[in-house]
């Protein structure tokens, strides 16, 4: 069953400290605001992130870092011009970095999401970022084992959504949404309206029902400045 | 121009070229009806010089294939960005996908051909472009490695030179890989080369002749018809 939230604090309630949290947007394309928002007033502490990038200006997962519930961020670039919150805790030791190459992240989450107990890949092979990993030649060509990438949480903005939980994304703001939201044991998803089973085409869902919880209509897009 | 020479072709009644001009020589060169990647940067400007109705097809690695010119005004869309995170459009025929298929597209080596930045190009085409390595740098790699190790053809656009005059086609990377010999083709403001395993080879030279460009590389840089 999907538990259609009243508000952005309803759909979060209940994510725990220590939680490792999925969370979709690419820029601000896709990123689900009002869930970020509302995980930083639950104030759930000692996080790990799972996202793009590691938070830009002074809100959103900025906002969540400065507050210091963040303890880690998983990542593929977190150095942008105004990743300010980011780089002074960074450089100050007080969180910890994994950086991921994107496509490795989003197979990562894939295979979590599909029951893929780890893959072989060709990026970063010879590179800092392969240290320490198995690898392995498979028909001449070098490869290195990465793992599945779990989240206990995903938060991820949609843009239409069903009361049966089936998701339709705009645009480029898919990006990571449908896999974050199979890779997390709760999946919770804002979306610009919720319509009735049936009158989304079942041939165009992209994200199916199963892999959603909770649902919850967002707010108003906040002005770019404030992302 | 460079695809069709069999010589090396030393233009030495002029300079060096400008970024606009390495990107017509870049763009050039993609064959018709190619899937490109364009890196941030320097390589976006390749978009410009495409010719229409060639049949190119620009992919982002951000989720989208069939990526059109930069937005302007009212065509400007939150939920439609490119991977350096500016408003653009889509073309008729585009195709929007998720993170781990959009980067299936690149890793699965459906792409013909990525053409990124780089701080440095070994001799034979080890890639150095996301991290120069400092102490205090914070790494961050983004899609640049799954497009060195994914691409059919990885090709660079950079300068030759450092602002302090050091090389940055070099026999060796000193800055941490992006990815091992992956690079084919550098474009550059003081010629275009050939890089792998067989070493660096002059297609094209602007303002200095190859002999010369050698030298100031340090590298030995060979002309095209002397070539393997």
């Amino acid at each position: 069953m999907v538990l259609i939230a009243d508000d952005a604090d309803a759909a979060v309630n209940g994510i725990e400290d220590g939680s490792t949290v999925l969370i979709g947007g690419f820029g601000r394309a896709g990123l689900p605001w009002d869930l970020i928002d509302a995980l930083g007033r639950l104030g759930a502490r000692d996080l790990t992130i799972v996202n793009n990038n590691a938070g830009n200006g002074a809100t959103g997962l900025a906002a969540l870092l400065h507050a210091g519930l963040v303890r880690k961020v998983i990542c593929s670039y977190p150095r942008q011009v105004d990743s300010y919150v980011f780089e002074d805790l960074y450089r100050a030791g007080e969180i910890e970095l994994e950086v991921v190459p994107q496509g490795t992240l989003a197979e990562r989450l894939r295979a979590a999401g599909a029951g893929i107990g780890g893959f072989y890949t060709p990026t970063g092979v010879g590179t800092t970022l392969a240290e320490g990993k198995e690898s392995r030649s498979i028909d001449g060509r070098e490869f290195i084992l990465e793992y599945p990438l779990h989240g206990d949480v995903a938060l991820i903005g949609a843009h239409v959504g069903d009361s049966a939980g089936n998701l339709v994304y705009r645009k480029t703001a898919r990006n990571f949404g449908p896999i974050m939201a199979a890779a997390a044991a709760l999946t919770i998803a804002q979306v610009v309206n919720i319509v009735a089973p049936g009158d989304l085409d079942p041939e165009a869902v992209v994200t199916p029902g199963i892999y959603v919880d909770r649902l919850v209509v967002a707010g108003p897009a906040p002005a770019v400045e404030e992302l | 121009m460079t695809t069709t020479t069999t010589e090396t072709v030393e233009n030495l009644n002029r300079g060096p070229i400008d970024r606009v001009e390495m990107a017509r020589l870049a763009a050039h060169d993609i064959l018709p009806g190619s899937f490109v990647n364009l890196g941030i940067g320097l390589p976006t400007l390749v978009a410009d010089h495409l010719t229409p109705g060639s049949g190119i097809v620009l992919h982002t690695e951000n989720g989208l294939l069939g990526m059109g010119p930069v937005a302007r005004g009212d065509q400007i869309d939150p939920d439609l960005i490119n991977a350096g995170k500016i408003p653009v459009t889509e073309l008729p025929g585009a195709a929007y996908l998720h993170q781990a298929d959009s980067f299936a597209v690149i890793r699965g080596g459906h792409l013909d051909v990525c053409i990124l930045g780089a701080f440095q190009v070994s001799e034979r085409g080890d890639l150095a472009n996301w991290h120069t390595g400092a102490v205090d740098a914070i790494p961050a790699v983004g899609g640049a490695m799954d497009l060195a190790a994914g691409a059919k053809s990885v090709h660079v656009m950079m300068t030759l030179f450092h602002d302090d005059n050091t090389p940055k086609l070099v026999p060796t990377c000193t800055y941490p890989l992006t990815g091992r010999g992956c690079v084919s083709r550098v474009y550059t403001d003081h010629g275009t080369f050939q890089v792998g395993p067989n070493g660096v080879t002059a297609l094209e030279t602007f303002g200095s002749t190859v002999e010369e460009l050698s030298e100031r590389v340090g590298i030995n840089i060979v002309r095209l018809s002397n070539s393997v």
